[in-house]
């Protein structure tokens, strides 16, 4: 909590990153590197000039272990699935998979063994993820920092790489969907040939541009809301917190707890919003109606 | 907000966990939900079955009992008849035999009657010659008088 309050602020919204820094580059310490060197970021600047080719290990991290719990968790009660009377796990891990499978079934109406899968680890990994942000914002980065890390972000979905790792995936998915569907022939119309239509020939080429620019706007839109919708609220809600927890502390109670409260419905509504967009564009990308 | 590979980490991430969920949580945990879906369906099923078998049983069972009851009806209703008839007969027999009783009866006192008749008047016929003989004082040769004493005796 050391510094003022925008260095705090800005402190808790620094990933931990890991990178590789370019020779003869002074580091924030004043010492300059001899050779290039794979390293872990000790300011911002760092962090930044690091590039693309970084990792943040928290988000990274973070986002891994949160999973692997969720499929812990679900692999122990799918490996116990009973069809006579459940145990307690079962019966949550079941309502789950009910209330998934359900959403899948409203929504898609074709055959497809991977959808309802993919719902349920997007539902519940994207709700753990979020989870994370109803830790007190202090409380796993100073741990962290006693272990010797200068940052910690715990809120992988706070990080826009990674709801766009994700987004862009179910992207990949929407694709390669449209063309097994549809053909290359019948996505390549389905972008070129709608909304505009006609019944002349010359007329039809001539809204083809027009058409593919809606179409591939609308198309390249999808995975960037979805992306971030996600991270600007979980964002915007763990700003909030970092904000609150500037107050005194024994005034932060008076805040923190309300906005928690209603945090629970922003990650969960978050969370679900996320499957339910991911099954509508892949139940668009398998509709073949145009 | 550096934009890094973190991105292309998450995706690899994501990929592995949907696989994994896919291959390993989703189909058990589907088949657990389904084959109970199957056995409540089962169960429900059965128990109409039943009902229905129940009901089926008890309204065979009312037949049966229906049934019996008129067989009942039916053998009481024969025994009946067949005492009367029994007792009919019994009471014609009796009859016969009392009246063949009576007859008999009158016919051995109409036989005893003669008989004491008979012996009554031959009785008399010597009761009536010894009154004569103490008449006339002297004995009636019986084998003398026999044919008028036999002739009294037949008007007795």
């Amino acid at each position: 909590m050391a510094g003022t309050a925008s260095d705090y602020i800005r402190h808790h919204l620094q990933n931990l990153t890991y990178g590789e820094l370019p020779a003869d580059y002074q580091r924030t310490d004043g010492t300059v590197l001899n050779e290039s060197t794979w390293t872990i970021a000790r300011s911002a600047e760092e962090a930044s000039d690091m590039g693309f080719w970084a990792v943040h290990l928290d988000s990274l991290g973070w986002s891994i272990f949160v999973g692997a719990l969720f499929l812990f968790l679900f692999r122990m009660a799918a490996k116990r699935a009973t069809s006579d009377t459940p145990g307690g796990l079962q019966n949550f891990v079941e309502v789950m998979v009910e209330f998934v499978d359900q959403s899948v079934r409203e929504t898609f109406h074709g055959r497809n063994k991977v959808i309802a899968p993919l719902a349920l680890t997007i539902f519940c990994w994207v709700f753990l993820m979020n989870l994370m942000d109803l830790v007190p914002v202090d409380f796993l980065p100073q741990l962290f920092h006693l272990a010797g890390l200068e940052y910690m972000k715990v809120v992988p979905t706070t990080d826009v790489n990674v709801t766009l790792g994700m987004s862009l995936s179910v992207f990949a998915l929407i694709i390669y969907y449209s063309l097994k569907v549809k053909g290359v022939g019948g996505f390549l119309g389905e972008l070129t040939m709608h909304p505009f239509s006609s019944d002349n020939l010359i007329l039809k080429i001539l809204l083809v541009p027009v058409n593919f620019l809606l179409e591939g706007v609308s198309l390249l839109a999808k995975p960037i809301s979805l992306a971030l919708r996600l991270f600007g609220n979980l964002y915007a809600g763990e700003l909030l917190f970092i904000l609150i927890a500037l107050l005194p502390f024994w005034a932060q109670w008076a805040l923190s707890v309300p906005w928690a409260i209603f945090h629970i419905l922003v990650i969960t509504l978050q969370a679900f919003i996320f499957m339910m967009l991911t099954i509508v564009y892949l139940s668009m990308a398998h509709e073949d109606n145009h | 907000m550096n934009i890094n590979l973190t991105m292309i980490g998450q995706a690899i991430a994501f990929f592995i966990f949907v696989v994994f969920c896919m291959k390993y949580v989703w189909p058990p945990i589907i088949a657990a939900l389904q084959e109970r879906q199957k056995k409540i369906a089962d169960g429900l099923a059965a128990s109409d079955r039943a009902a229905r078998d129940l009901e089926l049983a008890q309204e065979k069972s009312a037949q049966e009992l229906r049934k019996a009851k008129q067989e009942a009806a039916a053998l009481i209703e024969q025994a009946n008849k067949r005492a009367n008839q029994i007792v009919d007969a019994s009471k014609d027999d009796a009859r016969i035999e009392g009246q063949k009783l009576v007859e008999q009866a009158k016919a051995e006192i109409e036989q005893q009657r003669i008989q004491a008749r008979d012996a009554l008047r031959a009785e008399i016929a010597a009761i009536a010659i010894a009154g004569a003989e103490k008449i006339l004082e002297s004995s009636v040769d019986a084998d003398k008088h026999s044919a008028m004493l036999d002739k009294l005796a037949a008007e007795l």
